[in-house]
């Protein structure tokens, strides 16, 4: 772990895209501190103004502050993602380990649910979910825990049997350490790193999820300000003031590109003899994704 | 091979019919009563009598099994039950609407395949030049962009600024372009990383310091890895197949395309819940059938399993 914060600390890009994400995540929180109007207030007159002093941003073509819109939106847009990620790890690395841990019966009720859950693209189930709950915000995180739980099972299964067949673990069972104690103290020390490049990596994913949803107007509702919401109302006025479309699309970019980035960091950092950005633990990454025919996949 | 056939076409009859069940259920774990939605959405005030009606009306007082296996026979044969909204046939409307979600989803396959593996060769040739650089920093903006941001982007660029191709709808031939661009690009961006990764580990095998070694010419060598890298890139590929027809949800919408993912969104705003059933059973059933055709073309395409299995 030591030598992992080491490479990680000597990595200055890395540490930059951390800073970032810290400094945007505190923004969010801190919005309405920081905002300098209301994101809902509305002033006609103003419409559709430059960027100024006033206005750092710039005003939509409701006359509202795009800065505040956009600092108040990422409220919603990163917290509810981290929130869904945070949920999904969590339902992921308790049937994960159960799953790895104990193998036999439990593990192939566990896999054979999860194989029933996959069968469906996680696309289509979110829709169906938000299709029959209703639009908003709550029933999009709801569906997207839904249709993402048995992936995350399935990875971090296999990432404990990886971790199952090394030595150490086999000398404390051996040794006679109880169950609790051999997860805690080396099976989820061991898995700690490989799950966050997990959770990284998927923030990103579910960024563009929200707000991919948020976009058609199944999510959040006006005037709430969000993202997605933001470029769907800035689509409207495109013909006119192309501009609106900048400020939201870069927000979601930015902070994708920067939750991306720092899954694979984390990754060179675990590992550093991997190709760094592309590396071939990405690649097995990928072909995890696809479980059931990872052997296909590997071969 | 018979033998491997066999058991995963067995293994598809519990999916089947835990996919029919799922998409069957999911109207019954909606909070509101379908009949009551029934209602609504006609903009009719619902009263107990015309609710206990429409019950009667949708069949809601049947047994639970009764009405799954009703429902399941009827799916078979292709009718879905009738809209909620304009009480028109679900399974036409839909019929109606594959076609041009299909031709999208071609579209969109054709330019991933192509633009994927030239520049993704390209790139494991050339490992680690100028070329290879300057591709891989596309390809990670590739993956960070919200493909609906790209797609609105294009869309002003093409379509409103430079007046080449129509903003939305399919009237021209040309209106495929746009859609089918933003469609791909997400998908691009994964399979350059995942041919240009498959090929440089199989760069590293010892088929190819043998054929160094022989003096093989640097052509040849490359069209070995190539193939060699190709199982892997193909699996991958046919399972992005059905994901490709599900993401047309978002590009449709952008781009009025007259497919099932736009008729599906309409369909959540209205609630129209036989629609939202039946498009999430279509594309299950395509998921899991695309599923199958993969796990059989993988098994065939490698000597070494097809004896195997």
């Amino acid at each position: 772990m030591a030598e992992f914060w080491n490479r990680f600390k000597n990595d200055r890009l890395a540490m930059g895209v951390s800073f970032f994400l810290l400094m945007v995540i505190s923004l969010a929180i801190l919005a309405p501190l920081l905002a300098p109007y209301d994101p809902t207030a509305q002033n006609i007159i103003n419409k559709f103004q430059g960027p100024s002093l006033t206005h750092w941003f710039g005003t939509d073509q409701l006359g509202r502050d795009v800065l505040s819109r956009i600092l108040y939106g990422g409220r919603i847009t990163i917290l509810v993602s981290v929130l869904t990620m945070v949920v999904t790890i969590l339902i992921g690395t308790v049937l994960g380990v159960i799953a790895g841990y104990f193998r036999g019966w439990v593990d192939d009720v566990i896999m054979r649910i999860c194989d029933i859950m996959l069968s469906f693209p996680s696309e289509v189930l979110i829709l169906a979910i938000v299709g029959i709950l209703g639009m908003g915000i709550t029933n999009i995180v709801l569906a997207t825990v839904i249709a993402k739980w048995a992936w995350y099972v399935r990875m971090i299964r296999s990432i404990v049997i990886a971790f199952m067949d090394s030595n150490y673990i086999r000398f404390a069972k051996v040794a006679g350490c109880s169950t609790w104690h051999i997860v805690r103290k080396h099976l989820l020390v061991g898995a700690i790193g490989e799950i966050a490049v997990l959770a990284t990596l998927d923030t990103a994913a579910i960024i563009l999820n929200i707000s991919a949803l948020s976009f058609l107007g199944l999510g959040v509702q006006p005037p709430t300000a969000e993202w997605g919401m933001m470029l769907n109302e800035a689509k409207n006025v495109m013909t006119t003031n192309p501009g609106q479309m900048l400020a939201p699309g870069m927000a979601i970019f930015m902070v994708v590109a920067a939750f991306n980035f720092l899954g694979d960091s984390i990754q060179v950092a675990l590992n550093p003899k991997i190709n760094k950005g592309f590396s071939t633990k990405r690649y097995s990454l990928f072909s995890a994704l696809f479980g059931r025919r990872k052997k296909a996949v590997t071969q | 091979m018979k033998h491997y056939i066999v058991k995963r076409l067995l293994w598809m009859i519990p999916i089947l019919i835990g996919i029919s069940f799922f998409a069957f259920i999911l109207i019954n774990l909606s909070p509101s009563d379908p009949a009551e939605v029934a209602i609504r959405v006609n903009e009719v005030t619902p009263t107990a009598e015309n609710i206990a009606q429409m019950r009667e009306q949708l069949g809601l007082d049947d047994p639970f099994m009764t009405r799954y296996l009703t429902w399941l026979g009827n799916a078979l044969q292709g009718d879905f039950g009738n809209s909620y909204v304009n009480n028109k046939a679900v399974g036409e409307e839909i019929a109606k609407a594959l076609p041009p979600t299909l031709y999208l989803a071609g579209v969109s396959l054709l330019i991933i395949v192509v633009i994927s593996v030239g520049a993704g060769v390209l790139c494991a040739i050339k490992e680690d030049s100028i070329t290879d650089q300057v591709i891989r920093g596309i390809v990670f903006i590739g993956t960070a962009i919200p493909g609906f941001w790209a797609g609105i982007l294009l869309m002003w660029l093409f379509a409103v600024k430079l007046k080449w191709l129509p903003t939305s709808g399919m009237t021209t031939p040309a209106s495929v372009i746009l859609p089918a661009v933003t469609l791909s690009l997400g998908y691009i961006s994964t399979y350059v990383r995942l041919i240009r990764n498959n090929m440089i580990d199989n760069k590293r095998e010892n088929y190819v310091l043998y054929g160094r070694v022989r003096g093989l010419k640097e052509q040849t060598i490359m069209k070995h890895v190539f193939k060699n890298s190709l199982q892997t890139s193909l699996t991958a590929l046919g399972m992005s197949i059905p994901k490709l027809i599900a993401g047309t949800v978002v590009i449709e919408n952008i781009f009025a395309w007259p497919g099932i993912g736009r008729l599906c969104v309409t369909a959540i705003f209205n609630r129209d819940f036989p629609m939202i059933q039946a498009y999430v059973l279509i594309m299950a059933v395509l998921f899991v059938f695309c599923n199958l055709l993969v796990d059989l073309g993988s098994v065939w395409i490698d000597p070494r399993r097809r004896r195997e299995a």
